[in-house]
């Protein structure tokens, strides 16, 4: 009975359900869609250009349509790019740098995220007396142009003993992620409600209790968000990685640069394309594992909530 | 022996004086209230008990020790807050023991305190839960659990139901006043919603300004406020204020060409005083037609708002606004013109220039 009485009044309205029908060929739709798709064809066609190039042979190349899927596919450059072709003295390829690019990216970026996050919470949770002076020059810091630095940071680390080594670098790239990412986790944690912190204490929490035990389970955005930043940019670093390491060290985008630019002998663009697109599939990887979490983690620090 | 001294406590935000030599013994088991607008002090004073805060000078005692500089955790206290404050990544019963884990207490002696608690709140079945799945009334009974497993001496309630629907929060603040009952625990508890005031307190310690106005049962409060501000601020519809003079040596009001005998005054001495202030509650006037001679002062009437149990009349007298309260079934129509009979023994009398009662 209950059934028949519920769907009565619906029957009766049948044919006006359902969102108001709209034509899909309409003008309008025409143009949107097809700007979009204009663009997204000028985004796509490097790339295209790229992984096509780079299944090549260089005969193949020679001939000139850059645009055309290989006729034979060979994946003869990317092993090149990846262990055997030459800079300077060396030829083992890209992989060298790779992992040198692994070792600088590991410590670097938990190094930096660690420091950053205590330095956020402190400055939000125990604040000191002189806390926002204190704020107040790291962000400075940040307005200050890298190559104002490098030279006097080229003689600290001498005098440190530890330029032209990884450690030296790990150093630099944590001091320089210092103000974005301070600035990112003071502002993630001072949208966190301040009762709970007190709260913490009253049970008897202290500074690391409460980091660890509180704060930190209730941050998973905003480290991812500094995760990415930090892998993204350390990754595509090249200023630093040139300037303060000794070629055997030398991160995956200088040897990539050294590689596409060397000028001995023929250009073979099929192994310099493979070559780029390998330095680039880390921070790629990133963004697609990550993405969604990176979104809600930028709302989260930008929303109080 | 008192449960809570605060002597001569001063803090100083900067150059902003937030609190002012504030002295306020609470004795064992008392249940204090500090009321008052906002921005008055009465979070701070509560958050400097707590050990939240740092005192710029004086001295706070807890059980007569001086815990003055202790750790908030070293304090004998527990703190409900107003946005409950529950941890959200821990489970209700993580959030209960988590201070208890903080102790370094042993495992068992924990789940009993847990489920001390769970049974005195009523909240056993909802232990596993996480505090984003529970309702806000469940969460605030979970929030004074935290304060209950501690087993401390001092409770301290932070505008604990502020957060709550009307309907809950009349009920959590039967419920708190059944669990101080029970418990005989000294609690403070700040609001600036005068029923809870009224309803929970031993003692009511309105403030304004970092300083508090007058410390004193709520019928006190309420019948004999110390000066201006307490009188206006306690009771809905607030009091009534007549400003007159005091004539004849102390005896009589004057007030819109007539007088009021002031003999039945329940106070001081009343002295001849060019500008005074007689302020009289609305359930203490009564409406009658014909004048009485020292007793009663004409009035017109505005209008009426029934509002439901009785009703509220709202008359003008010589330039003054009044209201009445009067049975719902009186109905007076706009423009009448009544005489208003103060009952003067249950009315406060204050001093122009310094606001005080007399």
């Amino acid at each position: 009975m209950a059934d028949l009485t519920a769907t009565a009044p619906v029957a009766a309205m049948e044919g006006a359900r359902g969102a108001k029908p709209r034509r899909r060929l309409s003008g309008r739709n025409i143009m949107i869609y097809g700007t979009l798709f204009v663009v997204c064809l000028y985004y796509i066609l490097p790339l295209w250009v790229m992984v096509m190039t780079s299944l090549k042979g260089m005969p193949e190349i020679r001939v000139g349509n850059i645009f055309a899927p290989p006729v034979e596919i060979t994946f003869e450059p990317w092993v090149k790019a990846w262990a055997e072709a030459c800079t300077g003295l060396n030829c083992d390829g890209l992989s060298r740098g790779f992992w040198n690019s692994v070792q600088i990216l590991i410590p670097s970026v938990i190094l930096s995220i660690a420091v950053a996050s205590v330095n956020g919470y402190a400055l939000v949770n125990w604040k000191f007396k002189g806390a926002d002076v204190f704020f107040t020059i790291l962000i400075f810091g940040s307005f200050i142009p890298y190559q104002v630095m490098l030279y006097p940071i080229v003689i600290l680390l001498r005098e440190l003993g530890i330029y032209g080594t990884l450690t030296g670098l790990v150093l630099v790239h944590t001091i320089f992620g210092m103000p974005i990412l301070t600035l990112l986790f003071r502002n993630y944690f001072s949208s966190l409600p301040e009762e709970l912190f007190k709260a913490a204490r009253v049970d008897g929490a202290g500074f690391w209790g409460i980091y660890f035990r509180i704060m930190l389970p209730m941050s998973l955005p905003i480290f991812v968000v500094a995760v990415i930043l930090q892998v993204t940019g350390i990754w595509n670093d090249f200023l630093f990685g040139v300037v303060f390491t000794k070629p055997d060290l030398y991160p995956m985008t200088v040897q990539l640069n050294n590689i596409v630019n060397s000028v001995q002998g023929v250009k073979e663009y099929n192994v310099n394309m493979a070559a780029t697109l390998l330095t680039g599939l880390v921070p790629l990887t990133i963004y697609f594992i990550s993405g969604k979490l990176f979104v809600r983690g930028i709302a989260a620090g930008a929303v109080k909530g | 022996m008192h449960s809570i001294q605060v002597k001569d406590l001063t803090l100083n935000f900067g150059a902003v004086s937030v609190l002012k030599n504030l002295n306020l013994d609470v004795a064992e088991g008392e249940f204090i209230v500090l009321l008052g607008p906002s921005g008055c002090g009465k979070s701070t004073l509560l958050n400097c008990l707590a050990g939240l805060l740092d005192l710029s000078d004086g001295q706070i005692w807890i059980k007569g020790r001086n815990v003055t500089w202790a750790e908030p955790n070293e304090r004998g206290i527990g703190m409900v807050f107003q946005s409950y404050a529950l941890y959200p990544q821990m489970t209700v019963r993580g959030n209960l023991s988590f201070g208890l884990k903080n102790a370094r207490m042993p495992q068992a002696e924990i789940d009993k305190r847990v489920a001390r608690a769970a049974e005195i709140l009523q909240i056993g079945p909802l232990l596993d839960r996480k505090p984003s799945a529970l309702s806000g009334g469940q969460r605030q009974r979970v929030a004074i659990g935290r304060a209950l497993v501690r087993d401390v001496d001092v409770f301290l309630f932070d505008e604990p139901l502020s957060n709550l629907d009307a309907k809950l929060r009349s009920e959590l603040r039967v419920e708190i006043k059944r669990l101080h009952a029970r418990l005989g625990n000294t609690m403070v508890y700040v609001t600036h919603d005068q029923i809870e005031a009224l309803t929970l307190a031993d003692r009511i310690a309105v403030m304004r300004g970092g300083i508090i106005q007058q410390l004193d049962a709520p019928q006190t409060i309420y019948n004999k406020p110390a000066n201006l501000f307490v009188a206006g601020f306690i009771g809905s519809p607030s009091m009534n204020f007549l400003h007159g003079a005091v004539t004849d040596g102390g005896r009589a009001f004057a007030i819109a060409g007539t007088k009021v005998d002031l003999a039945a005054y329940d106070g001081g001495k009343p002295v001849d005083a060019p500008k005074a202030i007689l302020g009289v509650r609305p359930e203490h006037i009564e409406i009658v037609t014909a004048p009485e001679s020292g007793l009663t002062i004409p009035a017109t009437v505005e209008l009426d708002e029934p509002m439901g149990a009785d009703s509220l009349v709202w008359l003008t007298t010589g330039g003054t606004q009044l209201s009445v309260r009067v049975p719902v079934e009186r109905r007076l129509a706009p423009g009448t013109a009544v005489h208003l009979k103060l009952d003067v023994g249950k009315a406060s009398l204050f001093d122009a220039a310094t606001e005080q009662r007399v």
